[in-house]
């Protein structure tokens, strides 16, 4: 069944001046629970926008975003972060996460926004770092771990709060190939396992060549779908 | 909530350098500000104890007319029944009856007006210090014939020395001019010139002679075992002697009353301007801050962290950076104003200005506990308002903005 859709979803920046952007120009879009796919396409063609609106942190000049039943382009601003917070996992370029906590209180601190009780958090957060592989780290902060295990500990942080899917920008761009590897393992792994629904963009190759499914976008346009 | 609270005394400590030196500036301020405050109240709280346990006293009993018009006449009413209204009050430590006649000084130098303030020496020493103050000489002790003792200023404007003969010149109680000579047994120097030029003391049986008081006073400087206890001695007395007029130091000197209060409103003007400055420090860094962690904060909006979180964050860090300052200002502060108390500051290089004003030249500053508990409210209040600001602009950050890659 399809948990997001998107229809004419318009995104026009500086819209009544001469330098107009279209950084989305009609995208609709269609994404089923369980996918694994990657949105491509030049720098500048509006992945990020796209990423954006879907997750709520951003709304479109015009057009719609429906998450499940639930029109999100309706939302108030604060209706938008609860419904982040209880559907949505975030995974970013960088700045993922609280330098001040440890891996495990990052992962715990969602779940607690969330009001779970405390030896559930401790739990769950100690088994998702255990799944990225990270069951050595967890007493680490930010800032003595790896690129690569930050991005992990952030998959981790973003499955924690059991949302409906994975939105991740360019999750792998600031890091080396072997990181990079081990981390799509990761995600594809629980994509196969648990079914989580990931959506992310990316300019890599080997990052494309793991997707299921790509989307490719142009001037803020999809002009292909494989 | 609690994970708020430890997240942001963890974010405190982020950038230390840049955490150490608000704190430092706050805990210098608190501890400019306090000191100064110590030196102003000290000050003032000498300039009183000086004044009462020299001048003052703690209650003065005169004939109403008598202040009206000092005159030899005005003297004390019923002073049978006002000496044992004193002996018989529980609250009176120690009384000085005084014999106080306006007159002429002269010796070969100059003639001056004075007033001779007839006293028992053994009474006066218990409300007045001034004989501990002799420059020179001695205070009533070895000279059998109309010894007085003189202040410095005086001796020094007669061009008089210990031993050497003045001649005082007063009406008598028969309006009589008359002329007596005293030698000058000692010499005393109070804190004020003003009061030194002007007070001869000499025995009250001598004055009492010369001008046919016939055992009458004009004046009773009463001493009662603590200040808390004037007000209330104060009333009795006037109550139970109402011919005469019985006053309290603050009644005789309300100016230094008035200064007390107006210093320690002065004082919260003067602690409000710092807290003020400080303020902006704390925003200015807050903001900061702020603007460097935008992404994190973004970050924070983007996964879930909602507004009211987010604001309590802000200002969790923003009092706490600015708190921690407090104990460790207030402890500096008490334990450097409490050396001072017991040593003292030494101003005599600018002791000259300072003895006009009733002051001596070692300044011991004061504090009362309760300053150091109302500047902490404040300063603790001041915080969580300067929290506001920045709390309020993390509020205004937008996610996408925040989170878009650099
Ligand atoms: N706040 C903004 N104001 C004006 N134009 C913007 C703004 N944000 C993005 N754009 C423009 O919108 C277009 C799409 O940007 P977007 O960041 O979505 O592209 P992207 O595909 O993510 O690019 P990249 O691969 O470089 O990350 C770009 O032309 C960009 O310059
Ligand atoms: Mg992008």
């Amino acid at each position: 069944m399809s948990i997001i859709t998107t229809k004419d979803l318009f995104k026009i920046y500086n819209a009544d001046s001469e330098i107009e952007v279209r950084a989305l120009n009609g995208v609709n879009l269609d994404i089923q629970e369980g996918e694994f796919t990657a949105i491509v396409g030049p720098s500048g063609s509006g992945k990020t926008t796209l990423l954006n609106i879907i997750g709520g942190l951003d709304q479109p000049t015009s057009g719609s975003v429906i998450i499940n039943d639930t029109e999100v382009t309706k939302l108030s601003s604060n209706q938008l972060i609860d419904f982040r917070l209880h559907n949505i996992g975030f995974v970013f370029q960088a700045y993922n996460l609280i330098p001040v906590l440890t891996a495990l209180e990052n992962v715990e601190f969602i779940m607690m926004m969330q009001g779970q009780a405390k030896d559930l958090r401790q739990k769950r957060a100690i088994e998702l770092l255990k799944a990225v592989g990270l069951e050595k780290e967890i007493n680490k902060r930010p800032n003595k771990m790896s690129g690569g295990q930050q991005q992990r500990v952030a998959v981790a942080r973003a499955l924690a709060s059991k949302p409906r899917f994975v939105l991740a920008d360019e999750p792998t761009a600031n890091l080396d190939s072997k990181s990079t590897a081990q981390l799509l393992d990761i995600m594809a792994a629980l994509n196969q396992k648990e079914g989580t629904t990931f959506i992310f963009s990316t300019h890599d190759q080997r990052v494309i060549d793991r997707a299921k499914r790509v989307i490719t976008l142009d001037d803020g346009k999809i002009i292909s779908d494989v | 909530m609690l994970q708020i609270i430890k997240i942001a005394w963890r974010n405190v400590w982020r950038n230390k350098l840049r955490s150490f030196v608000v704190i430092l500036s706050i805990v210098l301020g608190i501890w400019a500000g306090l000191f100064i405050m110590s030196l102003t109240l000290g000050l003032n709280e000498q300039r009183m104890n000086g004044a009462i346990n020299t001048y003052l006293s703690h209650i003065q009993i005169h004939n109403p007319k008598y202040l009206n018009d000092p005159d030899i006449h005005s003297f004390i009413l019923h002073r049978d029944e006002t000496l044992s209204a004193l002996q018989q009050n529980e609250n009176v430590k120690a009384f000085s009856t005084r014999a106080n006649v306006i007159s002429m000084v002269s010796s070969s130098k100059g003639a001056f007006g004075v007033r001779i303030v007839g006293i028992d020496p053994e009474q006066e020493k218990k409300v007045s210090n001034i004989y501990t103050m002799m420059k020179s000489g001695e205070y009533f002790t070895k000279f059998k014939r109309n010894p007085a003792v003189i202040g410095q200023k005086l001796a020094d404007k007669l061009g008089v020395k210990v031993r050497s003969k003045i001649i005082l010149s007063f009406q008598d109680m028969d309006k009589e001019i008359i002329s007596a000579a005293f030698r000058v047994e000692g010499i005393y120097k109070t804190s004020s010139s003003r009061y030194d030029e002007f007070n001869i003391f000499v025995k009250r049986q001598d004055i009492d002679r010369l001008a046919k008081l016939q055992g009458n006073i004009h004046e009773i400087a009463v001493i009662c075992p603590s200040i808390n206890q004037v007000a209330q001695t104060t009333a009795i007395l006037q109550q139970a002697i109402p011919d005469s007029q019985v006053r309290s130091w603050s009644d005789v000197a309300p100016e230094l009353g008035y200064a007390q209060k107006m210093m320690s409103s002065a004082i919260y003007i003067f602690m409000g301007i710092i807290l003020f400055a400080l303020a902006f420090g704390i925003i200015n860094t807050m903001l900061m801050a702020i603007l460097e962690r935008r992404r994190e904060l973004g970050m924070l909006m983007s996964v879930g962290m909602n507004k009211v979180k987010l604001f309590l964050m802000i200002v969790f860090e923003t009092i706490f950076l600015s708190t921690i300052a407090v104990p460790v200002g207030m402890l500096l502060s008490y334990l450097f104003i409490q050396y001072f108390a017991h040593k003292g500051i030494d101003l005599s290089a600018a002791a000259k200005g300072l003895e006009s004003l009733g002051i001596g030249a070692i300044i011991y500053p004061y504090l009362p506990t309760h300053f150091y508990f109302t500047i902490t409210l404040m300063t603790v209040l001041v915080a969580f308002i300067s929290s506001l600001i920045p709390a309020k602009k993390a509020l205004s950050l937008n996610p996408a903005e925040a989170v878009r890659s650099i």
